[in-house]
Formats: structure tokens, sequence, C-alpha cells
């Protein structure tokens, strides 16, 4: 080897100085989406075999589980289902009615947003941040920024976007912020994630804030990250510091952080869906439940 | 077959490496998980190192960037860098009894370990402290086993 071209030394240094180069133009130009996109495609198989396992898992427990507990679920659900359609004939007429006030009171009219469900791959990015990856990418319309819910509140939004998967923030990452309000009073904050996944703080509430143990915190839309009242968690332990100009409040995320397979990625920028997404007209603001899930991705 | 064997063991070992590094694991052993892709670099410019050397090292490592999700370049560096330290050494290397050459591969690996940490303090924040270091430790637990592993399937295989 050391008959033909540089020699070792030479080779690593070059090839350390193109890797800076690499590195300083991914993170700090962002100019290598392309070339990213185009390797994942590579990867892909890769992300999909890690997964088959507990995929096959799940399938075994769902093969073998007993009739009468199929049976259970099946009866449980079906209870469930009844109760959220009374609650959804009412949740329309009061949306309607919602519109007619908005309309009066001259404000744009709020668009209902537009789901889709994706599928969590079991694969470990890095045991330090709360990443996951999802199987819905670009080719179904996903995008940087887009919100990531489950059935009980916020649970993060994608950072990265690929053909065919996605990488998504948790809202407990430790550089995750989230824009919230209190239901309860709409005071605002700011909740940021701490590293685990069962807590998230408030550090910029004074210690004379009007928050109180239990407070529902839905998240405020703005900053424009996040569909604005969706939960985001529930205020478990308030420590007001007299020597401090703030107090002490952590929250408990209401959507489980760790233990969903499956996640709702929203739609809710009307400037962006119909761009992005061709097959999804943007809703008519005379007809905003016409926006109810529409397709239903699973496996 | 060309100078050196066979290519495809040798890339059914990459795909496997590739996905032991993103492999879901139980809980707190997910801080153990061992750096399976720079040690499957380090087997194979040791045993070959004028057929794998740095270029292709650097490749894989953009490959695992990718797969992890990492700053584009930040494992092709470390594992360029690992091979190279391999291939220097590589002589040495497997002359040694295998408890010298385990602590040698231990050495290796937390250069790996901590040029990573290095990056990833300058492009974000580094979280987890002093547990970032347990990955050289998996890395010198299972070199011995990994070792025999290959010498006995795999370069037969290479080889035959």
């Amino acid at each position: 080897m050391f008959l033909r071209g540089p020699s070792l030394g030479t080779r690593v240094i070059l090839l350390g100085i193109f890797s800076v180069l690499l590195m300083y133009l991914d993170h700090r130009e962002d100019h290598l989406g392309a070339f990213r996109n185009a390797l994942s495609v590579a990867v892909y198989p890769v992300r999909v075999a890690v997964d088959l396992p507990s995929r096959g898992l799940g399938w075994m427990a769902e093969t073998v589980s007993s009739r009468d507990r199929l049976l259970d679920e099946n009866r449980r659900l079906r209870e469930e289902r009844l109760q959220f359609l009374a609650r959804l004939q009412r949740m329309e007429a009061l949306q309607a009615e919602n519109t007619r006030l908005r309309a009066l009171l001259d404000s744009t009219p709020r668009l209902a947003d537009r789901v889709l469900v994706a599928n969590i791959l079991s694969v470990d990015l890095d045991p330090f941040q709360h990443r996951l990856v999802i199987d819905k990418g670009s080719s179904d319309g996903a995008y940087i920024g887009q919100a990531m819910l489950d059935a009980d509140g916020i649970v993060g939004q994608i950072t990265r976007v690929e053909p065919y998967s996605s990488e998504a923030i948790l809202i407990s990452d430790p550089s995750h912020a989230t824009p919230i309000e209190v239901n309860r009073n709409g005071l605002r904050t700011i909740a940021l994630g701490t590293g685990d996944s069962s807590r998230v703080i408030l550090p910029f509430l004074p210690n004379n804030a009007d928050i109180q143990i239990d407070d529902l915190l839905v998240s405020s839309g703005l900053g424009g990250a996040f569909p604005p009242g969706y939960p985001v968690g529930r205020v478990v332990e308030i420590e007001r510091l007299p020597g401090e100009p703030f107090a002490r409040v952590i929250a408990e995320p209401t959507g489980a952080l760790n233990r969903e397979r499956e996640v709702l990625l929203v739609w809710h920028r009307a400037a962006r869906a119909p761009a992005e997404d061709p097959e999804s007209p943007s809703p008519a603001p005379d007809e905003p439940e016409s926006q109810a899930p529409q397709r239903v991705g699973t496996e | 077959m060309s100078r050196g064997g066979r290519f495809w063991p040798v890339a059914v070992v990459l795909v496997i490496t590739l996905s032991l590094e993103v492999a879901p694991l139980p809980g707190p052993m997910e801080y153990w998980r061992a750096p399976w892709v720079a040690l499957a670099v380090i087997y194979w410019s040791m045993r070959q190192p004028g057929r794998y050397g740095v270029g292709t090292a650097w490749a894989i490592g953009l490959v695992l960037d990718v797969l992890k999700g990492t700053v584009l370049g930040e494992h092709a560096l470390m594992l360029a860098i690992v091979a190279f330290l391999t291939i220097k050494f590589c002589q040495r290397l497997r002359v040694f009894p295998i408890w010298q050459q385990t602590a040698a591969i231990g050495a290796i690996a937390a250069v790996y370990v901590l040029i990573g940490v290095w990056i990833d303090g300058m492009t974000g924040d580094v979280e987890g402290g002093l547990l970032r270091l347990l990955p050289i430790f998996s890395a010198i637990l299972v070199w011995p086993p990994l070792r025999w592993v290959s010498n006995r399937l795999i370069t037969p295989l290479v080889e035959a």
C-alpha cells in the first residue's frame, strides 16, 4: 500500500480535513440534505431489519392472545368508540359555533388539523438524547417541525425528514422547549425537557405565578411549531423558592413518551399543508370538520 | 478470488454490525452498547490492512452517521482515525497475546469514544457524563469472544 498513492498519514489527514468540512456544512450550513437523503435510502433497510424482531414479538403476542381477551378488548373498544362518537357530535356543534363566533369577532377561524398515523421504529439512536425514528417521511408529506401527538398529548416534533422515514425529538429531550399555557387561566410559559421522559420543567415562572398542582398545560401555539390547545403535561410539583426569582415547577407529560408504538403527525399550518401534500386540499373555513382523520396507515 | 479473498462475508458482517449499533436494548443496557462497527473496522484493518484501509473506514463512518442521525462526518472521522491507529500498529497487534491485544483495542476504543464526545460537545450538548465512557469497557469485554468467532467462522469464509 505504500507503493501507490499518498502515505497513510497523509490520507488520514486529508480525510480528517474533509470530515471537518462535512461536519461544518452539515451542522452550520445545512447544505447536505440531498446527500443525506440518498444515503438514508441505503440505510433504511437496516432500520427496518432492526425493527423486525420487536414487530414480530408484537405480532406473536396478538396472534396467540386468547379469544376471551380479544373479545374483551373488542367490547371495551366498542364502548369507548360510542362514548367518543357521542362527544364528537357535541364537538361538531361547538366547532361550528366557535367558527361563527370567531367570524363575529372578525378573527381568522381556526382550521381543523389533518392527522396521519406513523409507527415508531424501534431503533435506538443515542441513549443520551430523546430522539426516535418514525416510518413516515417526505414521501408521506411529513415536514421538519411537524408536531407529533399521541392519544393523550403532544409527544414531540420532527427534526429531520428522509424519503421513507423521519427523525423526531421528544419534548423530554434536554434541548427541546415547548411553548405552553396553563389551561385554567391562560398563563403562558415554556416547558423544557429534562432528559427524563416522565418530567418536563417550567423554569421561567415567577414565585407569585398563578399555578397549582394538577393544572393542565396545553400547547399555546406560539412560535408556530405546535398546534394550539393540545395537552402537554400536568403540574406535579411546585416549589416556591423565596430566595430565587423563579419557582421550580415540574410537570409530567400527558403523552406516553417512551411507551407508544404509534404517533399521530398533525398538519396544522394552513399555508404549508397544500403545498407539501397535494392530495389534501386546505380545509375551507365553513366546513372545518371535513378534515377528520383521513388516512390511517397502520401495518 | 481476488487478492485478499472474498468480499461478501465482510459485507454481511458490516450489515450485522450496523444493525447492532441501533438495535433496541432494554433500559440501562443502552449505555453499554459496544462500538460494533469500530470493532469490525479494527478487525479487518488489522487482518488485511492493504485491503480495508482508512478510506473504507471513512465511507462506512458516513453510512453510520446517516443511520444514527449524527452530524455527517462525525463517525467517518472517528472510524478513519481508528483504522489509522490499527494499521499503524497492526504488525504488533497481530502478534500480541490476547490480553495485551485486548488492552490495545481498549485504548483504540477509548480514542474512538473520546473523539465522539468531543465532536458532540462542539456541535451540541454532551449529556450523560461518565456514562459516555462505558462503551470502552464493552469493547474490551466483547473483543476476545468476537476475535474468536471471527477467526473461527468468518476468516475461513473469506479465505476459502
